[in-house]
């Protein structure tokens, strides 16, 4: 009898106390809710209605169905390119990336003296403003510019002009975009390393495993977690690219170097097609869920989990 | 111990110590070659204008003109530039620091009705890319009547999901007899929150403030579209390319200017060099 009146009185004592703790709560999340409701869930849900209207930035709107869509992949001169682009960008820039910040990364071992000093300095460009690094990139690549000027002293060979040629304007980006953007990788890869577990390590060397089969063997399938996050978020920024082509090439020579989210941007604020936009803004979207969806499907055959 | 056995030994402990040498050798070179444009471009930011293209190239030009830093100043409103990043970078890294804690603590210390399925539309929305969110976001603003004005640059990208999660998961790593303590004590969850939470994620909270700092200081895209009046309400980043006019580019300004907008940035990656490796660890998520 006491003990059920107990329980009873503790039963009506912890809803009580919930439905205090949910206010409260409330309370807490109220500025995140009602941020997110108007700066992501409204312009999401805005952007599906704007790329099925015709929705110029000033002037009458009309519905269009799925028009913007059909001229995005029927009409439209530069979309396709720039989806060629944005492709060949991510091809490029991805494995480039993470191919000299794993190295970096490995070389910058603990042997290495001042190697927390080499680390701030090559994550310097990941922090400075991309547009004051595109801009000194800018100026080095130029026909009279540092790179052609020491090759023409030095070895009296002119470079090509690197950012008005159409094959190299594209491979300029992606070293451009490299040199900015691996010091991230590296330090992500640096943390990994730290803590590839000791006594491991230590077993395969005694059993005799150095240099490229120690790698192989050991440690990148135990780096294989980091590796696949890295990846995951470099293709993620790849496809997301638009400083660097539009400081250094305006997207050019022609639009040999315009990747999609600068056709976005283009075509809602240049041209002021806001449908067209929103519509290729989805395109994107759906890119970036496409390829991340199926780097976690890819993951089970190479990517390796403790336990 | 045989002489020959010893004779490999100490041949061994030779190559490892050329080994040695040569891999400070090869990072000390690669981290000159890496560095060289930034180096180049402080020298570059010294040289008078029609020096910055000479042939064959040099490092210093025929005087060295401190004086570009100080005509930086007088060429546009690049003061104005400076104090609009600097507010709108430390206001949004404000506005960002007490929305992910707040939320943060909701989410992973306060049980209530409905949390979980919540705590999912958040986890949904980290995926949407701002690039995709701009065209809309620009309407919004017309909405509010927004378009080139501080708040448009604060606010639109301050309640991202990302440092909401970061905090969540930081808070739930903090043993919960805490708050259980204090609420015998008699606080309540505002109290608990601000005097012993809060407190205790002192390094996380940190680390989202500098790599909030860092996105707004360095964002482009939102501020090219939003910004009308480049004269009052550009940022720095926004400001770089206008050294660039009808009368061709002011390379030897545009070159200070940057390296002028890159100060900030560094110093606090410098400063905090220690942390660097475990900051990228904790928040690794985020980012870029």
């Amino acid at each position: 009898m006491f003990m059920t009146r107990q329980q009873a009185s503790r039963g009506r004592g912890r809803s009580a106390l919930s439905k205090v703790e949910s206010r409260q709560a409330l309370g807490f999340m109220s500025p995140a809710l009602v941020g997110l409701a108007l700066f992501t869930i409204v312009p999401v849900g805005l952007s599906i209605v704007m790329s099925l209207f015709h929705w110029p930035a000033f002037g009458d709107r009309s519905f269009a169905g799925l028009g913007n869509y059909e001229t995005l992949f029927t009409q439209s001169p530069d979309f396709w390119p720039a989806l060629r682009n944005s492709a060949v960008f991510t091809l490029l820039y991805v494995p480039a990336n993470l191919v000299v910040a794993l190295g970096l990364a490995l070389a910058l071992g603990p042997r290495i003296r001042g190697r927390g000093a080499f680390r701030v300095l090559f994550f310097i460009p990941v922090v400075t403003p991309i547009v004051a690094n595109a801009l000194v990139w800018k100026m080095l690549l130029q026909p009279q510019g540092l790179f052609n000027g020491v090759s023409m002293t030095v070895f009296g060979y002119e470079l090509p002009n690197f950012l008005a040629d159409q094959n190299w304007a594209m491979i300029m980006v992606v070293v451009m975009s490299v040199w900015q953007g691996m010091g991230y990788n590296m330090l992500i890869f640096s943390a990994a390393l730290e803590q590839l577990p000791a006594p491991v390590v230590e077993a395969a060397r005694i059993d005799g495993a150095q240099g490229v089969r120690m790698l192989r063997s050991i440690v990148l399938p135990m780096l294989s977690p980091a590796i696949f996050f890295a990846t995951v978020m470099t293709v993620i920024t790849a496809l997301q690219v638009f400083a660097q082509p539009q400081l250094l090439t305006g997207g050019g020579p022609g639009n040999a170097t315009m990747p999609l989210v600068q056709f976005i941007y283009n075509q809602g604020f240049r041209f002021q097609d806001l449908g067209l936009a929103a519509a290729a803004a989805w395109v994107l979207f759906v890119l970036i869920i496409l390829l991340t969806a199926f780097q976690f499907r890819a993951q089970k055959r190479w990517v390796h989990y403790e336990h | 111990m045989s002489t020959e056995a010893l004779d490999t030994r100490v041949a061994g402990q030779r190559s490892g110590c050329v080994r040695l040498v040569l891999a400070h050798v090869g990072v000390v070179l690669a981290a000159a070659i890496f560095i060289m444009p930034l180096v180049y471009a402080f020298f570059s930011a010294l040289k008078p204008n029609t020096e910055i293209f000479s042939m064959p190239p040099t490092l210093v030009g025929s005087e060295v003109r401190w004086s570009n830093f100080v005509d930086v100043f007088t060429y546009g409103p690049f003061a104005t530039y400076i104090a609009n990043s600097f507010f709108v970078a430390l206001s949004g890294t404000f506005v960002v620091l007490v929305v992910s804690t707040t939320a943060g603590y909701a989410f992973g210390r306060l049980r209530w009705r409905g949390r979980d399925a919540i705590f999912l539309v958040f986890l949904v929305t980290l995926m949407v890319p701002q690039e995709v969110l701009v065209v809309p976001m620009f309407i919004v603003m017309q909405w509010f009547g927004w378009v080139d004005t501080y708040q448009s640059l604060i606010f639109p990208f301050a309640f991202t999901a990302f440092g909401t999660f970061l905090m969540r998961q930081f808070f739930r790593g903090i043993p919960f007899e805490l708050d259980e303590a204090a609420r015998v004590d008699g606080a309540g969850p505002l109290r608990t929150f601000l005097q012993i939470i809060l407190p205790l994620a002192r390094s996380a909270v940190a680390v989202l403030a500098v790599f909030t700092f860092m996105a707004f200081w360095n964002s482009y895209l939102w501020p090219l579209i939003t910004v009308v009046d480049y004269q009052s309400h550009g940022t720095l980043p926004i400001g770089l390319a206008t050294f660039s006019g009808q009368n061709g580019t002011r390379w030897d300004l545009q070159m200070a200017a940057a390296i002028i907008s890159m100060v900030p940035t560094t110093i606090i990656v410098i400063a905090l060099q220690k942390h660097l490796v475990k900051g990228i660890a904790t928040a690794g998520l985020g980012g870029r």
